[in-house]
């Protein structure tokens, strides 16, 4: 049996099993902390950073990723602040710039009071939170879709070669992506890589 | 070459080099570094190897390919050992001058230094401006050393500390002359290097790594590779003691793919020192195994990121993981893992010589020893330079530097490449040191030390360096991806005459968010240079926007018109 802590997560005295992450912890104790990366059948990823807490140790405040961020005892955490709520905006905006419609962003851009049209906009849709990327190969183990490139030129895609064999009677990923850019990469890729696959048929047979 | 099986036969073996180099004959040091071999040094090497030659064995001259001496912006560099007398600017039609002066114990007037306003001439190093208010410990083996034969880094006292380190001292013994030594990490943060080794020590587990991290890789900075490229062995003897300190028996060079004459005289060194007995098992007889590997990068900013880097030398892409848990802890596969840059690891070697007291007695009370700096930017002197910790920026600047090229007043100096940050003018006589930089926004970083003159556009230098970032930036995390590529946006407007109201606000927001939320260096410092854009010049930023504001106001006038 794991071991067990004690930890206060917004004034509340929260006991947690010792493998756990503070995420983990706060959302079994019934407190919410928003995420956008994050999906419990899969590695906890750290990307969207939308899940950052605020952290108190011997008077000194700190802000970490509660995802990855391991409970501890003692551990005195804030899921809410002004500095958390600030970082929750920006990252926000930043994200809306993508994608404005996505119904997650926009939820969430109302609780946090963030500015659609604070930034430029880049209406590229995916907001790169890998959910398609990472099912694929943690839990499918096909690795048909993948990031490419890196830096602000990332971006998801489709593997013609292995997405062609692997794609067609799976598509479990399109549920998960927050924005349906996955299921429109996988269709333009399928129209690239394989003009008038559709029109022949072939795909139904697959 | 039998392995050497003993500290005595080391000895042995120093001594018959020494011997056979009695008495020393002259020797021409052509400088081979990055700077010098892009001005076609290595034409002068041929013409000079050729002028040895014609006058045969008897005339008594030695001819020596070198690594970075230090001086760039006058190369190719020659230098005259014993005598150090320097030659600046070095064509090939200069050899057969330079060979005969060489052998009759004279100089090459026309090729010594001369000061631009006096025309004062400096014949030998130790008076040229340059060198003369530097200490280089570390880079003074440089001119007499090939990188490619490990005989002269033992004839100027090579794998004496280690020997001494293995023979003489227990791994707990070195440990503790580091941390009395108080080195810090010259990679960027400044980390006591003693205390990172005793957590690797003490981390546990059976296996444990030491690694290199040669991955240097912004704009302006070019002194690790000025040490490495130049003086292998010097990297590599630090590397031995720190494994056998830390208790690792396999150790990781982590450099990039793109520098063929650094991985040569890696791969050749390590070559060397295992046909030594001074790599391998059983390290000079003494029952220490310790092998190195050489890793390289895929060409990218971010796998210098020592989390990121040893995802990619696990074979995996070069993406940073949170270091809630040290790499000194959990590092390459979960193991704990030491990695120091490679300054870092030629510090080492000489304080187990000369001992922790003679290199704390060197810079100030937080930062101790002499650091490299790689001086660029406008200014008249650019090079690598070292200095001890403490010397004031204006000594750098001024004195070594040569102040700027157009005599045209400084505007700024700025520390630390894309992840650093610019001071004014007025605090040009701030001391080099980790923490009193920092404080003022300009953290030594690496050591890279650009020098900008009053043409210089603030804004401009703040926009490069972030899309710089945001190209070398892995793309993981949103507030380093989007935050950074938003600034970028920003910032470009300003530049572009098309500021507009809430610039400043969009761009502190943006600052505060990816400063506090990345999920590795890269990002946390990534707005570095913005806040000291900020901090110092801010009214230049604020005129800038006006700019754009002025204009959109007059396109309403005229249509309201």
């Amino acid at each position: 049996m794991n071991e067990v802590v004690v930890m206060q997560i917004d004034g509340k005295e929260v006991k947690a099993s010792a493998d756990m992450t503070v995420l983990q912890a706060a959302r079994a104790a019934g407190i919410d902390v928003p995420t956008l990366c994050h999906h419990e059948k899969l590695e906890p990823f750290g990307a969207c950073r939308l899940c950052m807490v605020e952290l108190e140790t011997r008077g000194r405040l700190s802000w970490v990723v509660s995802c990855l961020y391991p409970v501890a005892q003692g551990l005195v955490v804030r899921t809410r602040s002004e500095r958390v709520d600030k970082i929750r905006k920006v990252i926000l905006e930043e994200l809306l710039a993508h994608a404005p419609n996505a119904p997650e962003l926009v939820a969430m851009a109302k609780e946090y009071r963030a500015d659609p049209n604070r930034f430029e906009m880049d209406p590229s849709f995916c907001v790169l939170c890998g959910l398609c990327v990472r099912y694929c190969a943690e839990i499918r183990g096909k690795h048909a879709v993948d990031f490419i490139e890196r830096g602000a030129a990332r971006e998801i895609s489709f593997i013609p070669e292995i997405a062609a064999t692997e794609c067609w009677g799976c598509q479990e990923c399109f549920a998960l992506c927050p924005t349906s850019y996955a299921q429109a990469a996988y269709f333009l890729t399928e129209a690239l890589a394989f003009p008038g696959r559709r029109k022949n048929g072939a795909a139904t047979a697959g | 070459m039998t392995p050497l099986r003993s500290a005595a036969e080391l000895e042995q073996f120093r001594a018959a080099i020494v011997s056979s180099r009695e008495p020393p004959k002259p020797c021409i040091a052509v400088c081979a570094g990055a700077a010098c071999h892009g001005m076609d040094s290595q034409r002068v090497a041929d013409a000079l190897e050729a002028e040895v030659a014609r006058l045969g064995p008897a005339a008594g001259i030695e001819l020596r390919v070198t690594g970075c001496h230090g001086y760039c912006a006058k190369g190719p560099n020659v230098v005259v050992n014993p005598t150090e007398v320097c030659y600046f600017e070095v064509r090939p039609e200069d050899a057969s001058a330079i060979v005969a002066s060489a052998r009759d114990g004279t100089v090459v007037e026309r090729l010594v230094y001369a000061d631009p306003e006096t025309g004062e001439k400096a014949r030998h190093l130790s008076e040229v401006p340059f060198y003369k208010h530097q200490t280089r410990l570390l880079l003074g083996d440089n001119t007499r050393i090939d990188p490619m034969r490990i005989d002269d880094y033992l004839a100027v006292g090579g794998y004496a500390a280690l020997s001494k380190a293995l023979f003489e001292m227990t791994p707990e013994q070195v440990v503790d002359e580091i941390k009395r030594a108080h080195l810090r990490g010259r990679g960027g943060g400044g980390f006591p290097a003693g205390q990172k080794w005793e957590t690797a020590k003490n981390a546990p587990g059976d296996e444990r790594y030491v690694i290199v991290n040669a991955h240097e890789g912004e704009p302006g900075a070019f002194m690790d590779r000025a040490i490495f490229t130049g003086n292998p062995h010097k990297v590599l003897e630090g590397l031995i003691i720190g494994a056998y300190a830390i208790g690792s028996h396999q150790g990781y060079i982590y450099t990039r793919h793109d520098s063929p004459q650094l991985i040569k005289r890696i791969e050749h060194a390590l070559a060397q020192a295992e046909a030594h007995g001074l790599l391998g098992q059983d390290i000079l007889g003494s029952g220490f195994d310790f092998n190195v590997e050489l890793h390289f990068d895929v060409g990218i900013f971010v796998s210098g990121e020592s989390s990121a880097l040893m995802r990619s030398i696990e074979g995996l892409p070069p993406e940073p993981r949170p270091k809630y848990i040290r790499t000194s802890v959990a590092g390459i596969r979960d193991k704990p893992s030491n990695l120091n840059n490679v300054e870092t690891w030629a510090n080492v070697a000489q304080i187990i010589e000369r001992g922790a007291d003679w290199y704390a007695g060197i810079g100030t009370e937080g930062s101790k020893g002499t650091k490299l700096v790689s001086l660029s930017g406008h200014v008249v002197n650019s090079g690598v330079v070292e200095v001890p910790m403490g010397t004031p920026l204006r000594r750098i600047v001024e004195d070594i530097g040569g102040g700027t090229a157009q005599g045209k007043p400084i505007k700024a100096v700025h520390f630390g490449g894309p992840m650093g940050g610019s001071i004014p003018a007025r605090l040009i006589d701030a001391r080099l040191d980790f923490d009193e930089l920092a404080k003022l926004g300009a953290p030594i970083g690496a050591g890279g030390l650009l020098v900008m003159d009053e043409d210089t556009d603030m804004v401009e230098v703040a926009r490069y360096f972030l899309e710089w970032l945001t190209q070398e930036s892995c793309g993981k995390c949103v507030p380093c991806r989007e935050g950074m590529w938003q600034t970028v946006r920003v910032l470009d407007n300003i530049t572009k005459g098309k500021g507009r109201q809430g610039d400043i606000e969009r761009l502190q927001d943006l600052n505060e968010v990816t400063s506090a939320a990345c999920l590795c260096a890269l990002g946390k410092t990534a707005a570095d240079p913005l806040k000291s854009m900020l901090r110092y010049f801010r009214p230049e930023v604020e005129a800038q926007i006006a700019r754009g504001e002025d204009r959109d106001d007059a396109a309403a006038g005229s249509t309201a018109r």
